[in-house]
């Protein structure tokens, strides 16, 4: 009898050892049950090819071109759903972000969960790979996305989003700059939502056209307007390049704008890929206009010393000191975010296009984009990475200021402001536009090396043979 | 279960009190299992609010825990004695091993493994790792400012925690320099890193700068020259190590003082008879008795050195040489994806600090702590 109960006790923490352990083994089936959801794409996929020839460019969102999901999203199916997603932006431009696709929650019952980190960068790699991943996510920077469509963790849109939809939408140099290798040739691995031009000079108006500055068309004149803004005893240059784990990036677009004005687009290209060497007399050449700007102390606010630490977003401040502490600040559109309140843009400030230094190289003008990446396929995401290629998803932003619409859809009207709207501009009458190369290499160039080196260049840390060979033998192999 | 059958006796007596245990055996674990399941089900796939999940997964998750305790240690102690002495120890130590197991030594395993493969973990690579990790010029620096932090970083908080350990013990308001020094304790190593970074901060030179930077102020009161402290190697190396000091002197003084005082006073009484001066007997006689404890010290730090990020990371993210090994693995894992590398520098920060750990074991055990 003893024995028995022995027997019988043991057998029930067997049990309940067995059901623990058992517990572990549904983690591995859940993606079984979802399995059916992925592959869903395939009877769908006809569907998504009916509408596809008719008016596209048209704005009404009646009918949606681009795709069947959108439609499905608008007459109601995914009321009550929830999409998850992530990026960079924070504070500002979160709030601009949920406003400008409120109107589009409010019409389908999409509930769009937007959460912002800083550390962007680190924290989409630790939920991708730990299966967590949001379902839409905003990379600022391809490189980054191609890792992950490199490992086959990215939904190809090429069925989801309408093909034609995307020819007449984007210009092709977006789309190329979407397409991306995946692990089975290539896909189509994002859309771009927003765009922004990088290659501007911002400067304090009403005290510039006081003190009798003109604005520079060309890289001579660039550079006489700097010594005149010198020996008149102020700085004419505002520069600071620490962003926390981000550090040294400012730079690397004033190196890419050099480069897009002293070398051709295809040299640009190759620098890209990594077929020109950042140690070759072209990288060394565009480097030189930089550092003749930026390692003269009396050129920059601060002095060489002070860019490394200074931050990127209160670089541009003393510009507004009345009188300015320094003069010119080039840095992409974006920046407008971080001047002081209250300033009108046109009035208070205002900018020009940073000249070319070799005319025949032309109206060169880089820039960079948000592309949207999705992670989870399901209708409702699918829906709303089909809204973002439409300039819908953004109008509100732009209409709020501080970003371009990439989409050919969108309308000048919506820019709100006339500096925001010489942007666009810019954009449409560059003679060529390039992608921000950092953004565009492997990331442990683009967002590693690139940045460190320089940073540790400019303080001198390094010097100019190290920093370059440093970030060639970063190239990964 | 087939057993049960054999017995012939008194045959609906014996049935029920067995049909009735074994539903309780079977019952009582597996209603346990049902409800922690049901709870994991519903944190998994609920849409309720955030605030619910929360609660609910706080409720879940330590009650849980309590239940499976609770539960297989009352199982346990329905066993005879015999039994249960032998399988209650299971019932405590079991649950940590297991998680000790599946959160320690199978990560510590797979990334052995991954440290020969390539960036994504896809190819087979052999030592090229290692040989990145032992060649590179940024892992070199690395090396040497690991170095820097292990013997300036460890032997300043040691010998000022001494100091002031032994100072301290003869003022009339020893709690109170003991409260001041243990403070920066309390403080996180990135919101020290946010303190000093005001500290250090340079706006540089030209028309119309004010330096906001306490140092900075500080040197230009003196009549000197401001300068950007931290992207100066190798010098900034030492500025942060600093902030090491200035949060670990604490933790060493508290733990040298408590051992001064464990000093037996008719030794120090003896010491003086025999006219020995003070120095005397603090080399002499301080020194050698509380010798197990400041090679505990001394190791804790040591270690905390080398598996040091949070301050790097945050002052300088490891720019202008001021890169260390945890920063560079952080690095080459989360911002370059490249998990081959990363593995092989952790294999390295692990089979580094081990020694230091084993020893530092050893002296925790000399000293009776465990």
């Amino acid at each position: 009898m003893k024995n028995k109960s022995i027997l019988w006790s043991m057998l029930s923490i067997a049990v309940l050892a067995s059901m623990i352990l058992a517990a572990c083994a549904p983690a591995t089936e859940a993606p079984a049950t979802e399995a059916p959801a992925t592959e869903m794409p395939a009877t769908e996929a006809p569907a998504t090819e009916m509408p596809a020839t008719e008016a596209p460019a048209t704005e009404a969102p009646a009918a949606m071109a681009q795709g069947q999901e959108i439609n499905d999203a608008y007459a109601g199916m995914y009321k009550g759903t929830v999409v998850t997603m992530t990026g960079p932006f924070t504070d500002n431009d979160a709030v601009k972000f949920d406003a400008s696709v409120k109107a589009f929650e409010d019409a389908t019952g999409i509930d769009i969960q937007y959460t912002g980190s800083k550390e962007f960068e680190a924290s989409i790699r630790v939920a991708v790979e730990g299966g967590s991943a949001p379902d839409i996510v905003d990379f600022p920077q391809p490189g980054l996305l191609a890792n992950f469509a490199a490992e086959g963790k990215v939904v190809d849109l090429t069925d989801i989003v309408n093909a034609d939809w995307l020819k007449e939408n984007y210009i092709q140099s977006w789309l190329d700059m979407g397409t991306m290798e995946g692990p089975n040739g290539p896909i189509l691995a994002g859309v771009w939502g927003r765009a922004n031009v990088k290659s501007i000079v911002f400067y304090p108006k009403k005290a510039f056209d006081e003190a009798g500055y003109t604005i520079p068309a060309t890289w001579d004149e660039l550079m006489a307007l700097t010594e005149q803004i010198a020996s008149d005893g102020d700085a004419p240059w505002c520069i600071g390049i620490e962003s926390g784990a981000a550090t040294g990036w400012p730079m690397t677009d004033w190196i890419e704008d050099a480069m897009l004005r002293t070398t051709s687009p295809e040299n640009y290209d190759k620098w890209v890929k990594g077929e020109l060497k950042f140690d070759s007399p072209e990288v060394r050449n565009a480097l030189k206009y930089v550092t003749d700007i930026w390692f003269n102390d009396a050129y920059v606010f601060g002095g060489r010393d002070a860019i490394g630490t200074t931050n990127f977003g209160d670089a541009p401040k003393p510009m507004f000191d009345n009188p300015p502490k320094c003069w010119l600040h080039r840095q992409g559109d974006f920046i407008q975010t971080f001047f002081p309140e209250g300033l009108e843009p046109g009035v208070d400030y205002d900018f020009f296009y940073l000249p070319p230094i070799d005319e025949s190289l032309g109206k060169p003008v880089l820039g960079g984009g948000d592309i949207y990446a999705m992670f989870n396929d399901r209708p409702e995401s699918r829906a709303v990475i089909q809204f973002f290629a439409s300039a819908e998803s953004v109008k509100g932003w732009v209409e709020a200021g501080g970003t371009i619409s990439p989409h050919n859809d969108s309308s000048l009207d919506w820019y709100k402001d006339p500096v925001t709207r010489k942007l666009a501009e810019i954009l449409k009458n560059a003679t060529t536009f390039r992608f921000d190369a950092s953004d565009l290499m492997p990331g442990a160039v683009g967002a590693g090396s690139f940045w460190k080196s320089m940073t540790d260049f400019v303080s001198g840390s390094i010097d100019e043979d190290t920093a370059l060979k440093q970030i060639d033998d970063s190239w990964p192999k | 279960m087939e057993a049960t059958t054999t017995e012939p006796k008194n045959m609906g007596n014996w049935l029920a009190t067995n049909i009735g245990r074994l539903l309780i055996s079977l019952l009582v674990p597996i209603l346990t299992f049902l409800v922690l399941w049901q709870g994991f089900v519903f944190l998994r796939d609920s849409q309720a609010p955030q605030i619910v999940i929360v609660v609910t997964a706080i409720l879940w998750g330590v009650g849980g825990v309590a239940a499976l305790y609770a539960v297989s240690n009352w199982l346990v102690e329905k066993l005879p004695r015999e039994w249960a002495g032998r399988l209650q120890p299971f019932v405590f130590i079991g649950p940590g091993v297991a998680i000790l197991f599946w959160f320690l030594a199978i990560p510590a395993i797979r990334t052995l493994m991954l440290s020969f493969r390539s960036a994504t973990g896809t190819g087979f690579v052999g030592f090229d790792n290692y040989k990145f990790a032992f060649t590179d010029r940024i892992m070199l620096e690395a090396f040497r400012n690991n170095l820097l932090w292990m013997v300036f970083g460890t032997f300043f908080c040691v010998s000022l925690g001494l100091v002031i350990a032994v100072l301290a013990d003869r003022s009339n308001y020893e709690s109170i320099y003991k409260a001041i020094i243990f403070m920066p304790m309390a403080i996180s190593f990135v919101g020290a890193g946010v303190i000093w970074k005001f500290i250090y901060t340079y706006k540089g030179e030209g028309a119309g700068i004010s330096e906001i930077g306490l140092l900075n102020a500080i040197v230009l009161a003196l009549g000197g020259q401001s300068q950007p402290w931290l992207s100066q190697p190798p010098l900034n190396n030492f500025f942060l190590i600093v902030i090491m000091v200035w949060l670990q002197t604490g933790f060493a003084m508290v733990i040298i003082s408590s051992a001064i005082k464990g000093i037996p006073a008719e030794l120090l009484e003896a010491a003086r008879i025999d006219g020995a001066n003070e120095f005397q007997t603090f080399f002499r006689i301080i020194i050698p008795t509380i010798q197990g404890t400041l090679l505990t010290v001394t190791t804790t730090i040591l270690i905390f050195s080398l598996k040091l990020f949070d301050i790097v990371r945050v002052m300088t993210g490891g720019n202008n040489g001021t890169n260390v090994i945890a920063n560079e693995f952080y690095l080459e894992r989360f911002t370059y994806g490249n998990a081959g590398r990363a593995s092989a520098i952790a294999i390295v920060l692990l089979v580094a600090v081990i020694p230091v750990m084993i020893y530092n074991l050893r002296q925790f055990r000399e000293s009776r702590a465990f």
